[in-house]
């Protein structure tokens, strides 16, 4: 069996490391639009109801 | 030599292993049940805080996709339809599915929590608890009446995506609920009809191996006539109007007309045709839950240019 460099075993992992990277990265993002939405929100006032009431 | 050959067995599972832990087909119903009951609610939620809210139930139907998985490895290694799942194949080790599992179920009942209200991650959170520790667990290999309890797990995601708007639940949300309770039986019991001895097999108590396969030709029937009242009261509800009544008359004649005939043959003639009725019954019931759901969303968007509704 030769040795290669680049082990099909590599690229597989590749392929892991980058989805999860993708994935935290998504979350990121997810985040900090839920965090602008929220506080924007609250800024103008118009707050869902039930944290209204506090 | 032998060190390389054991990790070169293709044993190191891929990313795409893990999305198919979360099984993904079934999430797509998840999705969009869970969708329509989250635009059909009277609260109007800012688009952003829906498409999070969505995502996170998902993640949550996935998760409990995932522990499902784990807990019942050793019957999906038996039976020829989930035996390429990743964990019976090798390329997942079914710590690590219960692991991935644990995890996002907390991620998504906390995100929807946060993004939402905490009514609704509870909500979810039960939903896992329900699916993995009550159906899977408990019930599936237990009692043929399994399909019907475990339903619940299943018809849940619209009863939350109104909770994610409203914070609670009302009639309109169980009747949604009602409408995908009652289907899952015949959707599943016509599956079992023609996926013959996979059931058997893994051990698992369905009612065709129970109670014979007479019986639940004819319980197909009942669960289907017994359907269509839950979707007429949803015609008729706040979320109702001519649309989703005509959807209903239409479909569920279609849906009992199929289920009389799957209740009038045996299976000498279902194995003449290879399972013709049945096949088409089971196809016939996706669209059946999608195009009932369809037409609530379609009411919906007519009712904000004033039709619709009643």
């Amino acid at each position: 069996m030769a040795i290669h460099p680049e082990h099909e075993l590599h690229t597989r992992r590749r392929g892991r490391n980058l989805g999860l990277g993708l994935v935290l990265g998504a979350f990121v993002a997810l985040i900090f639009g839920l965090s602008v939405v929220k506080i924007s929100h609250l800024r103008e006032g118009k707050l869902p109801s039930a944290e209204a009431k506090q | 030599m032998s060190d390389l050959s054991a990790i070169d067995h293709g044993r190191e599972a891929g990313f795409g292993d893990y999305v198919q832990l979360l099984k993904p087909r079934v999430m797509s119903l998840v999705v969009f049940t869970a969708m329509v009951g989250l635009i059909v609610a009277p609260v109007p939620v800012h688009p952003f805080v829906a498409f999070t809210a969505i995502l996170f139930i998902a993640l949550g139907g996935g998760a409990s996709g995932a522990l499902n998985m784990w807990y019942d490895a050793d019957i999906d290694r038996v039976m020829r339809r989930t035996a390429s799942r990743p964990i019976p194949a090798g390329r997942v080790g079914a710590g690590e599915a219960l692991a991935l599992g644990l995890a996002l179920s907390g991620i998504s009942c906390a995100m929807l929590g946060l993004a939402a209200n905490w009514f609704a991650g509870g909500f979810l959170a039960f939903t896992i608890f329900f699916y993995v520790v009550v159906y899977t667990i408990w019930l599936k290999r237990r009692t043929p009446q399994n399909i019907v309890i475990g339903g619940a797990a299943g018809a849940f995601p619209p009863m939350i995506g109104w909770a994610v708007a409203t914070g609670g639940i009302s009639v309109e949300s169980i009747l949604m609920f009602a409408l995908i309770f009652m289907w899952t039986p015949p959707h599943f019991w016509a599956l079992a009809l023609f996926m013959k001895d996979d059931y058997s097999n893994a051990g698992v108590p369905m009612l065709t191996v129970t109670h014979g396969r007479r019986a639940t030709r004819k319980h197909i029937l009942s669960y289907t006539i017994l359907l269509a009242p839950f979707a007429f009261a949803l015609a008729l509800s706040s979320v109702g109007g001519p649309v989703v009544l005509a959807a209903a008359v239409v479909l569920n004649a279609l849906f009992i007309l199929g289920a009389v005939r799957i209740a009038r043959r045996d299976d000498a003639a279902a194995e003449a045709d290879r399972y013709r009725a049945e096949k088409a019954f089971f196809r016939f019931s996706l669209a059946y839950l999608f195009l009932h759901f369809g037409a609530l969303l379609v009411e919906h968007s007519l009712t904000t240019f004033g039709l619709g509704g009643w």
